[in-house]
């Protein structure tokens, strides 16, 4: 009976989903930017267009959404660093993996702290 | 368990395995560079953007039109939003020029994917830079002030 492969240093591992993370949330962040662009741009149109749309952010539905965002953006961020220091780094091959858990403590620390000071303030009481 | 990582191979590439023409000269290099470059720029200019627009005072709710008269009234914040503007949009844009390259197969799709790409790209950067340098915190149109903007008193 043959043997199972012993899988492969990247294949199904840290290294191919951290890509995966890496793109996911890239794309996300790419097509919010354009929106953001647009939506900021309508201070050129009117003040009153640009207040009512960005009035549309302050929901309770789109505050978690920006906490979506944010946390995509922190992930994005950190392995990025991640990827620099695995390119640049002399041993950043060799600790890739230690590299990641180090990301994802960061960015569950940076994101709670941000989770709980973003959704308080937007659903707070006004 | 330790495991020695060979470095990729370099040098010639034997004929049989060369892709393209190769007269693409050293564009993918540099791309790959300033995908790098420009993250480490753009991870300091969007935490400072989220720190001061979300985290600070009222939060979101501070964000109206005032709000953003009150930073475009300062160049720093004008160049500081140029500047992530343009590191973002291009780093954004090589991007998706990247997952297209991946996925889109044929030849046509390929290329009419990353005409739409580069249209919307160019058009949000120039949009972007244009609002950003003629924003007027007191718009007037046909001799009358529009409601809502900062305007100095009669």
């Amino acid at each position: 009976m043959p043997t199972k492969p012993a899988g492969t240093l990247y294949r199904g591992r840290e290294g191919m989903w951290s890509w995966v993370g890496h793109r996911i949330t890239g794309v996300v962040i790419f097509f919010f930017l354009l929106v953001h662009v647009l939506d900021t741009s309508l201070v050129r149109v009117s003040p009153e267009a640009y207040t009512a749309v960005i009035g549309a952010y302050k929901n309770p539905l789109m505050a978690l959404g920006e906490t979506g965002l944010v946390a995509a953006i922190v992930f994005h961020a950190f392995n990025g660093l991640r990827i620099i220091a695995v390119d640049f780094w002399k041993k950043g091959a060799k600790y890739q993996r230690q590299m990641l858990w180090v990301v994802l403590a960061l960015w569950l620390v940076a994101f709670a702290a941000f989770a709980v000071r973003h959704l308080s303030l937007a659903l707070g009481g006004h | 368990m330790s495991t020695d990582i060979q470095n990729p191979r370099s040098g010639k590439i034997a004929p049989q395995y060369r892709r393209g023409t190769g007269s693409k000269g050293n564009f993918e290099m540099f791309a790959w560079l300033f995908m790098r470059l420009s993250g480490v720029v753009l991870v300091v200019l969007i935490f400072g953007h989220l720190f001061v627009n979300l985290l600070v005072g009222e939060g979101i709710h501070a964000i109206d039109f005032g709000f953003v008269a009150g930073k475009w009234a300062d160049p720093f914040w004008q160049f500081w939003d140029l500047a992530m503007l343009w590191l973002a949009m291009l780093h954004g844009t090589n991007g998706v020029r990247t997952i297209i390259n991946d996925y889109a197969e044929k030849d046509a799709t390929r290329f009419w994917l990353k005409v739409v790409l580069y249209a919307a790209s160019f058009v949000i950067i120039v949009l972007g830079t244009l609002v950003i340098f003629t924003f007027n915190p007191c718009p007037v149109v046909n001799g009358v002030q529009l409601p809502g903007g900062f305007c100095p008193a009669p």
